[in-house]
């Protein structure tokens, strides 16, 4: 009796956690099967490198060229805004604020990471592109720029926290040594913490990227519509994943545009896949060193 | 002043300064979706239906379909990832199936939330047939909370002292039995915080549930499993992009995006709260 | 007639390449007080969580002999580890109590069971307590944290729970050398007590501790049985050259 007890619990657990795995390979068949089927009709080097996407057009054309240089211009607007953001505050959260400002700063970080993206993406529609249209008499605050601006600050908490982890874990006598050599606390920090802190910081920007060229909302709502490259930071652009989103709705099931949507994913899917692949090795050689 | 010093000077200012704009930039943020959010709360807002296409009346539509979304999608994932994480700790055999499992949890993890909205309209909605309705959106949801649950469970169960299950087995207890009497009640404080968390990430969710389970407009509350719902996130983003009327949509949704952010916010809050408390009374 | 409670017999165990036990053949004798010496690394303690196949946990653990415990093999592919862990007790080095009561510490591995009615629990947690000397100091507040007791107090708790399945041996793994001198003597004392009920199996790195308390003496080093005898006997004729070096403090 006691046995069949254990038998079922293990058993049911050992479900759970072949579950999980489908529910991965489910992912993986669903938007593979469903996005696949396009390629019959359009050829890979098209769908990814010509700039014309058509999808509702005669004769219609898929060329996802812009749509992809929509998500890495954006993604790297992003980075761009985040890295400095993120990586400096934690610098100083971990190397040089006091104990009582780490104690505010942290549970703050770890906040702002909760907020919903769509009421980022409602601060950057409503407050943040009227605002910069007015300042820099653009024609449209939803572009590149403004969607740069949000996403970057949306995703410092990843890079900052992740960074600050990385750095508090590097041990006190590297720092003790460098000091003791006679060098400032900035010296320290970026010649003796830094490099050795390197795979973890690596690391959260790697996160931070799969983050950023994941997003939709914020993208959605705020780097405007258009879907072709953009000519300057201050055009509007249409990432991958915002063409998704605004198009699914209007395709019908099984047919071509449909399909090409499913085939964007499974480019989002790949990128964001191979990201986290670089990310966990990155991390496999810090557990090494 | 030597050129060492005052590069020291600088580069400290300067680190300070990335968390100042950062801090700065919080500020902003939370003033003005105080600010134009608050004007438009009242009872009304929370708890009548919206009027007069989505210009005017409440938002209490939204708050039921949020809620029982997030609630289906609990109660989904995390039996479902407790008992994953529970093998993962306790069980672990074979050693390729491990493998394996750590992939599929970290591709979970890191798959952008509008893939699971896909997946969700593919599976849920198409392949088996639920439309668009709670069902399909909580099933989705609980998918993406699932990485998160069984990660935070695995990390509560390995924060228990190797100890206690040395002396629990040693008394002859079995396997089952130490997890359920004596792991899981020590890591349970952890496991509850991590849920928490989730619950707030799950609620503020729109990608997966655009084509699964929300709707912009219904005429009345979900009736059943097999209803479309009207959700939070899913109103602000609707009312901002396909509202006819920004003139009094837009005020509308910051105030439902402050109820969301409100929400959210105290939901995080209170999780963190309760982990430091649980920190200090802790009596290993 | 001496009675041999548990035996072992050509007992080798490996941990992965690492052969650990060689060749030991240990008798235990019932109602007497075994102490297992040795330098650290003898395998002292492996030897001991042999006895209620605790090393079971242990990944790439090999063992080949056999232990018997009263009739049965408990190596035995049929044999049931639960229960052969509830009639072997196991008291660990640093005291390990449950975050739990005092009373369900105690009955934790009755409760297991699942057999017992509460009134039957209640009086077998109240002997076990009696029998580990500490029922006078916690009767009043059975149901408090046991987590607030001293170390000593802890350490005679993780005795009383293991005592309450009425083992038939009770494994004692340094018992005390994570407590003070006091509760240090006053569980000494409770193992000559104890003895008249359990069989009492002790590792200790303190060789006046062993000469103190024990009937019998094991002497191992570097995974053999060096040396097995009568206390006395061992401690004042030696008849091992290694046994005499570690005694008199030699190496160890």
């Amino acid at each position: 009796m006691k046995s069949f007890k254990e038998k079922t619990f293990r058993s049911l657990t050992y479900l759970a956690a072949l579950l999980t795995i489908a529910c991965m390979l489910g992912i993986i068949a669903g938007i593979f099967g469903e996005g696949m089927p396009l390629f019959r009709s359009v050829g890979i080097r098209e769908f990814l490198f010509t700039n014309s996407w058509y999808p509702t057009h005669t004769p219609r054309e898929f060329g996802a060229l812009a749509l992809i240089v929509g998500s890495l211009v954006v993604t790297l607007g992003a980075l761009i805004i985040a890295i400095p953001l993120g990586l400096g505050s934690a610098i100083f959260i971990s190397e040089i604020a006091g104990n009582r400002l780490r104690e505010i700063a942290k549970p703050v970080i770890e906040l702002l990471a909760g907020i919903p993206s769509v009421v980022y993406g409602l601060f950057g529609m409503a407050f943040l592109a009227p605002l910069l249209r007015e300042w820099l008499g653009l024609e449209t605050g939803l572009n590149v720029f403004t969607a740069s601006v949000i996403l970057g600050v949306m995703i410092v908490p990843i890079i900052c926290s992740m960074s600050e982890d990385a750095l508090s874990g590097i041990p006190r006598n590297i720092r003790e040594a460098s000091f003791a050599l006679g060098a400032t606390r900035i010296e320290t920090i970026f010649k003796a913490v830094i490099p050795a802190a390197k795979s973890g910081i690596i690391g959260s920007v790697l996160m931070g990227f799969g983050r950023a060229i994941g997003e939709t909302m914020v993208v959605l709502m705020v780097a405007g519509g258009a879907a072709s490259i953009p000519e300057s930071i201050f055009a509007p652009a249409r990432p991958m994943t915002s063409t998704i989103a605004a198009e699914m709705g209007e395709t019908v099931m099984g047919d071509l545009h449909y399909r090409s949507l499913f085939a964007l994913a499974i480019l989002l899917f790949l990128i964001t896949f191979v990201s986290n692949l670089v990310t966990e090795l990155v991390f496999l050689k810090k557990r090494d060193a | 002043m030597n050129k060492r010093k005052l590069s020291n000077i600088l580069g400290t200012s300067l680190m300070g300064s990335m968390l100042l704009i950062t801090a700065i930039f919080l500020l902003i943020f939370l003033i003005r979706m105080f600010s134009k959010g608050f004007a438009v709360l009242s009872p009304e807002f929370f708890f009548s239906m919206p009027r007069n296409a989505m210009t005017e009346g409440g938002i209490w539509p939204a708050l039921v379909g949020t809620f029982l979304l997030t609630t289906l999608a609990m109660l989904v994932s995390l039996p479902l990832g407790i008992f994953t994480a529970i093998w993962l700790t306790n069980y672990a055999r074979p050693r390729w199936l491990v493998r394996i499992l750590r992939i599929a949890i970290n591709t979970l993890a890191g798959t952008p939330s509008i893939i699971f909205g896909l997946f969700g309209m593919a599976i849920f909605v198409n392949l088996m047939g639920f439309d668009v309705s709670l069902i399909s959106g909580g099933l989705t949801l609980a998918i993406l909370a699932l990485p998160v649950i069984i990660n935070n469970t695995e990390e509560a169960l390995r924060a228990v002292p190797v100890e206690f299950r040395d002396a629990s087995l040693a008394l002859g207890a079995t396997p089952r039995q130490t997890i359920m009497r004596v792991l899981m009640p020590a890591a349970l404080p952890n496991v509850l915080t991590g849920a928490i968390i989730s619950v707030g990430r799950v609620a503020g969710e729109t990608a997966p549930i655009m084509f699964t389970a929300a709707t912009f407009y219904s005429r009345r509350l979900p009736q059943g499993p097999g209803d479309e719902v009207m959700a939070l996130p899913y109103h602000i983003y609707a009312l901002m992009t396909e509202g006819t009327h920004p003139g009094s949509q837009v005020p509308i949704a910051y105030g439902t995006a402050l109820v969301l952010l409100l929400l959210v916010l105290l939901i995080s809050g209170a999780a963190i709260i309760i982990r430091s408390s649980i920190r200090r009374k802790r009596q290993w | 007639m001496v009675n041999i409670q548990i035996q072992t017999s050509e007992l080798n165990l490996w941990f992965g390449k690492n052969h650990v036990l060689r060749d030991v053949n240990l008798p235990v004798h019932s109602n007497q007080v075994t102490a297992m010496i040795g330098p650290s690394g003898c395998g002292k303690s492996t030897l001991l969580r042999c006895f209620n196949r605790m090393n079971d946990l242990i990944p790439e653990t090999r063992i080949t002999g056999k232990i018997t415990l009263g009739e049965e093999d408990i190596y035995a592919p049929r044999a049931d580890v639960t229960t052969i862990r509830s009639r072997v007790g196991m008291v660990f080095q640093k005291p390990n109590p449950f975050p739990k009561s005092i009373f369900n510490n105690v009955a934790y591995g009755l409760m297991i069971q699942g057999k017992f009615p509460r009134h039957e629990l209640r009086d077998r947690v109240e002997e076990s307590l009696r029998a580990a000397w500490l029922w006078d100091e916690v009767k009043d507040r059975l149901n408090s944290s046991a987590m607030c007791l001293s170390g000593g107090q802890q350490q005679r708790l993780c005795i009383a729970r293991a005592l309450a399945n009425r083992p038939k041996v009770l494994l004692l793994d340094e018992p005390t050398s994570a407590l003070d001198p006091q509760s240090t003597a006053k569980i000494e004392e409770l193992c000559l007590e104890l003895k008249k009920s359990v069989t009492i199996l002790i590792v200790t790195h303190n060789v006046a501790q062993a000469g103190r308390i024990s009937d019998h003496t094991a002497f191992m080093y570097l995974g053999e049985l060096v040396e097995f005898d009568r206390t006395e006997k061992m401690f004042t004729v030696p008849a091992d050259k290694r046994t005499e070096a570690y005694l008199t403090g030699v190496f160890g």
